[in-house]
């Protein structure tokens, strides 16, 4: 699908402070941590502290966007928060976010629910809203406190973030020049209502799912845009591990180069909807005028969305410093043991629970 | 607390609305109907403005709180601050993101959105203003 | 307005009573105090009940009544009401039936304070203790009593060089006097390495730094001073009893190193008693938490700001100095059963000041202060009484 005159105006993201390593989270279940790690390409992951959920994150990533674009709260007309770790069943995230930013009344807001790609969905139903006319900003964001069940793989990648995009006509920082999807029913990953953790596949997760929404998606984009790898300076996976994108960008034909600003789960884990925008966000936390850019999201279920972008002029005088830049929450954080982890998490049994 | 009797607080604590006095233009949090400052009350009634705090300030008094608050045990030990906002007003509130030992007066300090408590497992989540460093960087494990 | 006088005090144990109710503690204190004051119940106008949160421990307002009725007294059909000032209901209590008193509309009063506070389980009860901070700008984010005061404490380090040390000498102080203080919670003597090495509950403060939750009450009798030698021999003047109040949390006052009210309580009681600090030998001063007790040896005019500390710690305060303070034990050792502790402290006074203090007894008092503060210091209250000749 073509796009006109829409693009990204803003953007922000948030990862907790605190991190684990797969070698500490091994070491509980006698599973050798170092070799799994290295096995997921994941140095570790992030950990959100018990006053941290989706709702928290989300605010935070879209208060670094609004303050980084200078963007009035109330020309936000529609919000949306792509998660899979909403804390309320029933009850929005979206309007808690929107009231915490000032734009209430004046605005829709949903929540969206597509496993990781809830937040990429969110930027397409933006575009189009955007486009029509209908608002003049849309947010969609992506966040996540992502649960692996104790002991489980998932619990070697499953981390918190979340990232906040501003969709308008313009100015905007980088055009989407066009957004295309690939959807089937695959199930490969799944959580059932009223379960704590999520259930998946094993190894139904990757060919039948990931890799084949992931690069047909990008094949189909390409075609339709008429390009080719090497014309993106910059490619983005979803990256539910450190390993999966980067298999995925060679079955394209992307070098390690394209993926290297585009891949954050090795150091902060998989962040699930937040993960490819957070990716995007460190793209662009480094791009200059004119780079191309191209990021196909993943969501089990199972779909995939990919997105053709140029960064424009406008990225020169673009406010990147304020908020905390992808690249210092790579290079930071807090260790935690898996003890306190999992007092964090709640994955500790208490007196009255 | 009742779901209602937090709600109509949010504005505030979601986002530090806080009021000025016309009069002596002294900014305060909460708001407040009238001003303490100037000796005529009457002045100031109804007629108190509305503005908005950024979140920026620097920490007045701290203690590390072993002993939790009811609803904050998951936190223990949590820092609980004094915080002279950049506007004047002063408030209480949690120091997050930081190793305790490292929280000083005059620290700066930002209003970070976070959890307050929670109503139970099925109940209401009450979010609001905390703060954390203004500038850090821990280095990676 | 006439003079009016303590004619007879008294008080239950303080402490966890687990086989005594709220009514029993209220009517022994009530009795013990008519009792001592040889006055009959048909003497009486009036009764005042300090009381902070019957409510919330033991599911029952509307306790004044309650009281009166269980103390055999419902059929006299005369004015029972209950005072709620936080941690300070009793002395605010007592200075309302000291005004019904003065004013001659009542001649003799009973007034009472009582707490029962270990019905309800200990998480419960610390959260009732926080009701008297403001609930929805400290509370709602994570403050607890303890981590206010110690934000005052810390303060007081940072700008008068106050040492964690010098408070913890109250709580040694405390401990030491309720030893001899067979109604305290507490007659353990306890040291200054065991104040500083205990658990910390909001640093600098910990457990041995912070009062506990007791059961407990107390009551006196008022009467018009020029009628009280008809009931007892060692009449009580009350010299002075005066109330100030200041912003409701610790983050909007003026100065958290310095509670207003008590320094403008303890002001206008001197000035009514025409008396000054250095002239007072014996006081009862409110330390729910050490800190709180070092800050109103300077608040009540004793210590210039900044001064305390050091005086504590050179021991230049306590029995057979020129100030002794808590004799009863304070609130540290001898319990804090909120609506108590006011008239508790008044009980001391009058106790110390007609000579009946037994082992504790400080030698040539005539005039003592008692002071209670409700919240972290929203409500002061301080009270003179003279020993009349």
């Amino acid at each position: 699908m073509k796009a006109a005159g829409v693009g990204i105006v803003s953007y922000g993201t948030y990862v907790p402070r605190y991190r684990i390593t797969p070698d500490e989270i091994g070491k509980v279940w006698g599973v050798d941590g170092k070799a799994m790690g290295k096995n997921l390409n994941i140095h570790s992951k992030s950990v959100p502290s018990p006053d941290e959920d989706t709702i928290t994150i989300s605010t935070e990533a879209l208060r670094v966007a609004i303050a980084r674009g200078k963007i009035d709260p109330r020309d936000i007309g529609a919000l949306y928060v792509g998660s899979e770790s909403h804390p309320y069943a029933v009850k929005p995230t979206a309007t808690v976010v929107a009231q915490a930013i000032g734009a209430t009344p004046s605005l829709t807001a949903a929540d969206f629910e597509f496993a990781c790609k809830a937040g990429t969905a969110a930027i397409q139903v933006c575009m189009g809203m955007v486009s029509s006319g209908m608002i003049k900003y849309g947010v969609a964001i992506g966040s996540d406190t992502s649960q692996g069940a104790p002991g489980d793989a998932l619990e070697y990648s499953a981390s918190a973030g979340g990232g906040a995009f501003i969709i308008g006509k313009g100015p905007v920082i980088a055009r989407i020049d066009a957004t295309s999807s690939y959807t089937t029913d695959t199930p490969d990953f799944w959580r059932r209502e009223g379960q704590r953790y999520p259930s998946h596949g094993g190894r139904f997760t990757g060919e039948p799912a990931f890799f084949r929404h992931v690069t047909e998606c990008a094949k189909r984009i390409m075609s339709e845009q008429g390009t080719k790898p090497s014309d993106y300076q910059y490619v983005v996976f979803h990256q539910p591990n450190g390993k999966f994108p980067q298999r995925a960008g060679k079955m394209l034909g992307f070098t390690d180069d394209q993926m290297r600003y585009g891949l954050v789960t090795p150091y902060i884990g998989n962040t699930y909807s937040g993960a490819a925008l957070i990716g995007l966000a460190n793209v662009l936390d480094h791009a200059k005028p004119g780079d191309h850019v191209l990021v196909v999201g993943y969501g089990s279920g199972a779909g995939s969305d990919a997105f053709d972008i140029t960064v424009t002029d406008e990225i020169a005088t673009y406010d990147r410093s304020t908020g905390t830049p992808v690249q210092e929450s790579l290079e930071s954080g807090t260790p935690l043991t898996y003890a306190v982890y999992a007092k964090f998490r709640g994955k500790i049994r208490l007196s009255g629970s | 607390m009742s779901v209602a009797r937090f709600w109509r607080e949010t504005l505030r604590r979601y986002n530090l609305g806080a009021s000025k006095c016309p009069d002596c233009e002294t900014v305060f949090f909460p708001p407040r109907p009238v001003c303490p400052r100037c000796a005529v009350h009457r002045k100031s009634i109804a007629k108190m403005e509305p503005c908005q705090l950024s979140g920026h300030g620097k920490v007045y008094s701290y203690t590390i709180v072993h002993e939790a608050a009811d609803g904050f045990e998951m936190q223990v030990p949590y820092v609980l601050a004094m915080v002279q906002m950049s506007e004047g007003p002063m408030l209480t509130g949690q120091i997050v993101d930081v190793e305790p030992s490292q929280v000083k007066e005059g620290l700066e300090v930002k209003a970070s959105f976070r959890k307050l408590r929670e109503e139970g497992e099925g109940g209401v989540i009450h979010y609001g203003y905390k703060f954390a460093p203004a500038s850090q960087a821990p280095k990676a494990p | 307005m006439r003079e009016v006088a303590i004619l007879g005090v008294g008080q239950t144990q303080f402490g966890e009573l687990w086989d005594r109710s709220f009514r029993e503690i209220g009517i022994e204190a009530g009795f013990q105090a008519l009792e001592s004051s040889k006055l009959s119940s048909r003497d009486l106008s009036a009764l005042y009940i300090g009381n902070m949160a019957s409510g919330a421990f033991i599911d029952q307002e509307h306790v004044a009544p309650l009281v009166l009725d269980y103390s055999g007294l419902s059929g006299h059909h005369f004015p029972s009401v209950r005072v709620e000032a936080g941690e300070a209901s009793g002395a605010v209590a007592l200075a309302q039936a000291y005004l019904a008193v003065a004013s001659g509309e009542y001649d003799f009063v009973v007034v009472g304070g009582a707490e029962k506070m270990t019905d309800v389980p200990e998480d419960r009860g610390s959260a009732i203790s926080s009701s008297t901070m403001d609930q929805e700008w400290e509370r709602v984010f994570g403050a607890s009593m303890p981590a206010l005061w110690a934000l005052a404490a810390r303060r007081h380090m940072i700008d008068h060089g106050t040492k964690r040390e010098h408070f913890a000498r109250l709580s040694v102080l405390d401990h030491e006097n309720g030893s001899k203080n067979p109604l305290a919670h507490y007659r353990n003597k306890i040291t200054l390495e065991q104040v500083l090495g205990a658990n910390a509950v909001a640093e600098p403060l910990g457990m041995l730094d912070c009062a506990p939750s007791s059961d407990g009450a107390a009551a006196v009798v008022l009467g018009p001073l020029d009628r009280a030698r008809k009931f007892t021999d060692t009449p009580i003047r009350i010299a002075a009893s005066q109330i100030a109040t200041d912003t409701m949390a610790l983050m909007h006052r003026r100065d958290i190193t310095t509670l207003d009210s008590t320094v403008l309580a303890a002001k206008r009681a001197f000035q009514r008693a025409k008396l000054q600090p250095s002239q007072i030998p014996l006081a009862e001063i409110h330390d729910s938490y050490s800190i709180a007790g070092l800050m109103a040896l300077e608040d009540l005019g004793f210590y210039q700001k900044g001064e305390a500390g050091k005086a504590l710690a050179n021991g230049e305060v306590g029995i057979g100095t020129r100030l002794a303070i808590n004799t009863s034990g304070g609130l540290k050792a001898q319990g804090q059963p909120f609506g108590a502790v006011g008239i508790a402290q008044v009980v001391e006074i009058v106790r110390q000041l007609r000579g009946e203090a037994g082992a504790r007894q400080v030698s040539g008092a005539t005039v003592g202060l008692a002071h209670n503060v409700g919240g972290t210091g929203a409500t002061s209250v301080v009270h003179i009484l003279e020993r009349v000749n």
